[in-house]
């Protein structure tokens, strides 16, 4: 297959940038849309041309890095689905590629598709973590978990903070990431301790960043590649709720 | 005192103020149809004027209007606020966005649709609220709606405000109970079905009113217009 790809390009974080445009030709249709990308950089590369810059790591869906925006859906196309879970035979042969970093304020581009995500890693910070005691590990079925309970904290646990929900909201919303964040903990026994101060700080943080206001026009659910659902965005609201109307212990 | 102002400072508290204030205007919709509906009695007004001077004359009613007031401000102005802001957020903008495969369209318009709304209530107080309540000579309801609804072009902008009314609903809705946190497996389905009767049949009730005193009530007035 051979395609035309006119990708966004920026030396580092004060460059202006503009788009390039390139062709490949004889890409796999079984290939990744990371791996048609791999086609690309060895041509620049034996050209002597600086190749382009994009996040990757597991390639297999699980790690998060390799956020971009293709053809105005991040992640490219197809449904929960990372970048490099995206084939190239879902594309037609020949069509032209839009691709460019994640947009938002707090995700500045540091260098081609890099994005600077460390906002996330601040928000986790803030209280995206449980105590626990140090010493011998506690007998796994000591504490009881609902399967209700289990099950929907493993479905919020499933996010692996790629910022599709951000890049693909209108106002940048980080929603559905400190939702499913804040989820996975709070319906879980261990997460009890710091429950109330947990989404306090972390939606402190998440505003602090300059991240928006949802809209819930659920843009986020659409996009994320681990299917992650705005049932827990009204949870968040719940939680954050509860820890605005209720006494601090 | 701390507390408050960082619940009306955070994202989330914004929000949770607005949906408070647009379900409560909601619940007042539903009452001021209930209200209106009495104009189709057909008895040139009077059972839908007593209605209005029982209203008036009512000090926990006179109270809850000065609410309303204050809830479609505080409901406009946060909703100007958040959407100004929310503005801000993507400076450098994308060169194919496809926002329109993963959204409904109601849902990227609540600021154009809410702004309509704003002017329609702004020309609605107008022409109803401040003479009948602060105007100089005691005026007629009932003749006042006459009068104003035998314009077709004031009667296209009521409808065309109030079916905008209902698309902000569309939206708004669903949006508010998810904002306060209801939204999850078990509501959901009996939030959707009374969705449908709060953004289509309600605004659409209120529409046919300025149809109907355009088509059906044209003579009566031309009769009560000769009296006066
Ligand atoms: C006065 C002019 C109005 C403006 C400018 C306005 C604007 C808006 C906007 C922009 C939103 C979306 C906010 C967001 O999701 O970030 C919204 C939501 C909403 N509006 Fe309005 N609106 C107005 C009047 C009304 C009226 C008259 C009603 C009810 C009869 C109403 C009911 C709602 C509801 C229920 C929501 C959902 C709140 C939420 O998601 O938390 N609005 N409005
Ligand atoms: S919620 Fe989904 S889209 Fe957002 S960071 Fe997590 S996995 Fe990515
Ligand atoms: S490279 Fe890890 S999710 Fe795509």
């Amino acid at each position: 297959m051979k395609f035309t790809l006119k990708i966004w390009r920026q030396k580092n974080q004060n460059d202006p940038g503009r788009f390039v445009t390139y062709e490949v030709n004889n890409i796999s249709a079984d290939a990744s849309f990371l791996e048609m990308l791999d086609v690309l950089n060895n041509e620049l590369v034996q050209k002597g041309e600086d190749p382009v810059a994009f996040d990757h790591d597991c390639r297999e869906g699980i790690c998060g890095s390799c956020g971009m925006m293709i053809n105005g859906r991040a992640h490219g196309e197809g449904r929960s689905m990372a970048t490099c879970d995206v084939r190239m035979r879902m594309y037609k042969d020949g069509e032209d590629l839009v691709v460019e970093p994640w947009r938002a304020k707090p995700f500045p581009v540091v260098k081609d598709l890099v994005v600077d995500r460390r906002a996330f890693d601040r928000i986790m910070q803030a209280g995206g973590f449980i105590s626990v005691k140090t010493g011998a590990a506690p007998e796994a079925n000591a504490v009881p978990v609902p399967k209700a309970n289990a099950d929907e904290a493993m479905d919020a646990a499933a996010c692996i903070g790629c910022g599709a929900c951000v890049a693909s909201c209108p106002n940048s919303s980080a929603m559905l990431f400190v939702a499913a964040k804040v989820s996975q903990f709070a319906l879980l026994p261990q997460g009890q301790p710091e429950r109330r101060e947990r989404v306090e700080r972390m939606i402190e943080q998440m505003d602090k960043e300059g991240f928006g206001a949802c809209s819930n026009n659920y843009a986020c659910e659409a996009e994320c590649p681990k299917g992650i659902s705005v049932t827990h965005i009204a949870r968040l609201n719940r939680e954050f709720l509860r820890a605005e109307f209720t006494e601090k212990a | 005192m701390n507390s408050i102002l960082a619940f009306y400072n955070s994202s989330i508290g914004k929000k949770i103020m607005m949906s408070l204030t647009g379900l409560f205007l909601i619940i007042f919709l539903v009452e001021h149809l209930v209200g209106n509906l009495l104009l189709y009695a057909n008895d040139g007004g009077h059972m839908f004027e007593a209605y209005g001077a029982f209203l008036v004359s009512n000090p926990v009613i006179r109270t809850i209007e000065i609410v309303l007031f204050a809830a479609v401000l505080v409901h406009a102005l946060l909703a100007v606020i958040l959407w100004y802001r929310n503005r801000q957020t993507r400076p450098d903008k994308y060169e194919l966005y496809r926002l329109k495969d993963n959204t409904p369209l109601a849902s990227r318009t609540t600021i154009i649709t809410g702004s309509v709304i704003f002017i329609f209530l702004v020309i609605h107080l107008d022409s109803f609220f401040l003479p009948t309540r602060f105007g100089a000579e005691k005026v007629s309801s009932y003749e006042l709606i006459l009068m104003k609804f035998a314009n077709p072009w004031y009667d296209l902008f009521y409808v065309v405000a109030l079916l905008l009314l209902g698309y902000h609903l569309k939206h708004g809705f669903q949006s508010a109970f998810q904002t306060l946190g209801l939204r999850n497996r078990k509501y959901t389905p009996l939030i959707d079905g009374l969705a449908f009767i709060v953004w289509f049949l309600i605004p659409l009730a209120f529409a046919t009113i300025p149809v109907y005193f355009y088509f059906f009530q044209q003579a009566t007035s031309a009769v009560l217009m000769g009296v006066h």
